[in-house]
């Protein structure tokens, strides 16, 4: 391999060095976004699962960078294959890597600077099913969930859509940054394994409330700041479209985080934290797939209604009976969805040379029905596909923690560690102590009891 | 000797402090405990589901003194305490057999 890519002549001859230093920036920033995830969600669920969540965020770092290089990219980024399914195998092993990236030959960066930003998506994808499937999903079970998972549901949905080799591509759908590929996709499988799981033990009489509220606001933090590099680093080149995306970003998820607590206000009674920083997700995921495609005005309107609408839907898991444990249905899927389709509405050729004018600019319903098309397909295959996945796991190694784990907690029962230590007394010593022995199993019993 | 124990609002904690200070006592034990009377807990509402909250947090405070103190002390804490709202605590007095101080070995009142 190595001599390989010796031998080739690079992809681009003459890459556009401010281009490419924005990309692998952005790539960065991306990569911060899945430890910021990990914070967002880790505040979310109970004092004895955080390192169990902040774990599945990290290994997804692990599982998803190895099995990219390995064979997703090339599903992702080869050139169409296995009947449209997804692309082929040429680029293997990073194989062929410095030919020119299939149907983008007007690529100013190169291949592998664009590998790898396309890497840190596909990292915080399966990473944000995790809230769906918080507290409960076997560890072993999760990290084989996710190399099949992005293998045989990312790959080939990022390919339709954001290849320009891909069936949805070719027709016209317009996803900027992944508000299908990543944030539906997602959420669709997260309602999926939701499912598949069954309740969190205890769910709904027992109280699951988030243990550390500021922990959820630094992870939200987090995210904004990577979703700079998510969206104006989609623009692929550091141009007036990047400063488009990054000035739409912010905007929608400022009228995105008033829109959540205006509704919370309302419906509550109080404004709070917890909705401040779910307003801003949710405004930095319907944002995602438009970022390139509306105006800057356009995206505050596009806001308010995923801000306002995610908030609602809140409650929906309730009324269902289905513990989407901390809204990966009502954020992702629906703020996915929504920014999807309002490009259909909001989408101005005047913002994108490349883009179609959507209902409000006189374009017709030409474009919203291109949306609604990549909407259905990826939602649809993501739910099926991820079904067929999880109900193969479950039967075969099995996917949830037992009741008794669960009680116990992910950190102690799967990682035997503990997130927080502030009591001397029961902090335990060094090697095999028999006090700390003594004390954990004193708490197992009790437990069993 | 006297045991005199008061469960108070946290914030309340300083005021109390000085308070018994003035009095004059000379040392007194304090706990962050949870519980509820009459004020019960309270709602919080997380994404739009409500959670009760059934324990308030609220401080422990312990004084022994001498029998001819425990009024003075019992008034000093419940005047410092109060706020006049739902929730401000409550103050009680139990009787102390034996006390030792460690250091010394001095016992009764010499060890307070």
């Amino acid at each position: 391999m190595f001599i390989h890519l010796a031998a080739v002549s690079p992809a681009v001859a003459h890459p556009n060095s401010g281009d490419t230093a924005w990309v692998l920036a952005s790539a960065a920033l991306v990569l911060l976004m899945t430890p910021g995830l990990a914070f967002f969600y880790g505040g979310m669920v109970r004092g004895k699962n955080v390192l169990g969540m902040l774990m599945q965020n990290y290994v997804a770092i692990g599982v998803v960078s190895v099995m990219w290089v390995l064979v997703v990219y090339s599903l992702a980024f080869g050139n169409s294959g296995f009947g449209g399914f997804a692309g082929n195998l040429h680029q293997f092993g990073l194989f062929h890597i410095n030919e020119p990236v299939a149907g983008n030959s007007a690529l100013t960066i190169p291949p592998l600077a664009f590998m790898a930003f396309q890497l840190m998506f596909a990292i915080i994808t399966p990473a944000l099913i995790t809230g769906s499937t918080a507290d409960r999903f076997k560890f072993s079970a999760y990290v084989i969930f996710i190399a099949l998972w992005v293998t045989l549901v990312y790959g080939p949905i990022a390919h339709w859509v954001f290849s320009p080799t891909g069936w949805l591509f070719k027709q016209g759908a317009e996803d900027f940054a992944g508000g299908t590929v990543v944030h539906a996709n997602a959420g669709a499988a997260g309602v999926a394994m939701a499912i598949l799981l069954g309740r969190r033990t205890g769910w709904p009489k027992t109280a699951m409330k988030p243990h550390n509220v500021p922990y959820v606001l630094l992870g939200a933090g987090l995210l904004w700041f990577g979703w700079f590099g998510f969206n104006a680093g989609s623009a692929l080149a550091a141009n007036n479209l990047a400063g488009y995306a990054f000035v739409n970003t912010n905007t929608a998820t400022a009228a995105a985080l008033l829109g959540w607590i205006i509704v919370e206000k309302l419906r509550d009674g109080h404004a709070t934290t917890l909705g401040a920083a779910s307003g801003a997700v949710a405004g930095l995921v319907a944002i995602t797939p438009a970022a390139g495609f509306i105006s800057p005005v356009g995206s505050i309107f596009l806001g308010l209604i995923a801000g306002s609408i995610c908030c609602l839907c809140t409650t929906l898991k309730f009324k269902l009976g289905l513990d989407d444990a901390l809204d990966v249905g009502a954020v992702h899927l629906v703020g996915g969805v929504l920014g999807a389709l309002l490009i259909g509405f909001f989408g101005t050729h005047a913002v994108n040379s490349l883009a179609q004018n959507g209902v409000f600019y006189g374009g017709g319903g030409h474009l919203l029905w291109l949306q609604a098309k990549d909407v259905g397909a990826t939602v649809g295959y993501s739910f099926v596909a991820t079904m067929i996945i999880g109900l193969a796991l479950k039967h075969t190694i099995g996917i949830k923690m037992s009741d008794e784990q669960q009680l116990i907690g992910m950190d102690e029962s799967l990682h035997a560690e503990s997130a927080y230590d502030f009591n001397a007394l029961t902090a335990g010593s060094i090697g095999s102590s028999s006090l700390h022995s003594s004390i954990s199993m004193a708490h197992r019993t009790e437990v069993k009891a | 000797m006297k045991l005199v124990t008061a469960i108070i609002k946290p914030f309340k904690l300083d005021d109390v402090k000085s308070a018994l200070e003035t009095y004059g006592i000379h040392g007194l034990t304090v706990s962050e405990v949870q519980g509820f009377g009459r004020q019960k807990g309270h709602t919080e509402v997380y994404r739009g589901a409500e959670y009760q909250v059934d324990f308030v947090p609220k401080i422990r405070i312990e004084v022994v003194v001498d029998d001819g103190d425990a009024d003075g002390v019992l008034g000093v804490i419940v005047k410092a305490a109060s706020t006049g709202q739902i929730g401000d605590g409550k103050v009680w007095v139990t009787p102390v057999d034996e006390i030792v101080r460690v250091r010394t070995g001095e016992r009764g009142a010499d060890a307070l």
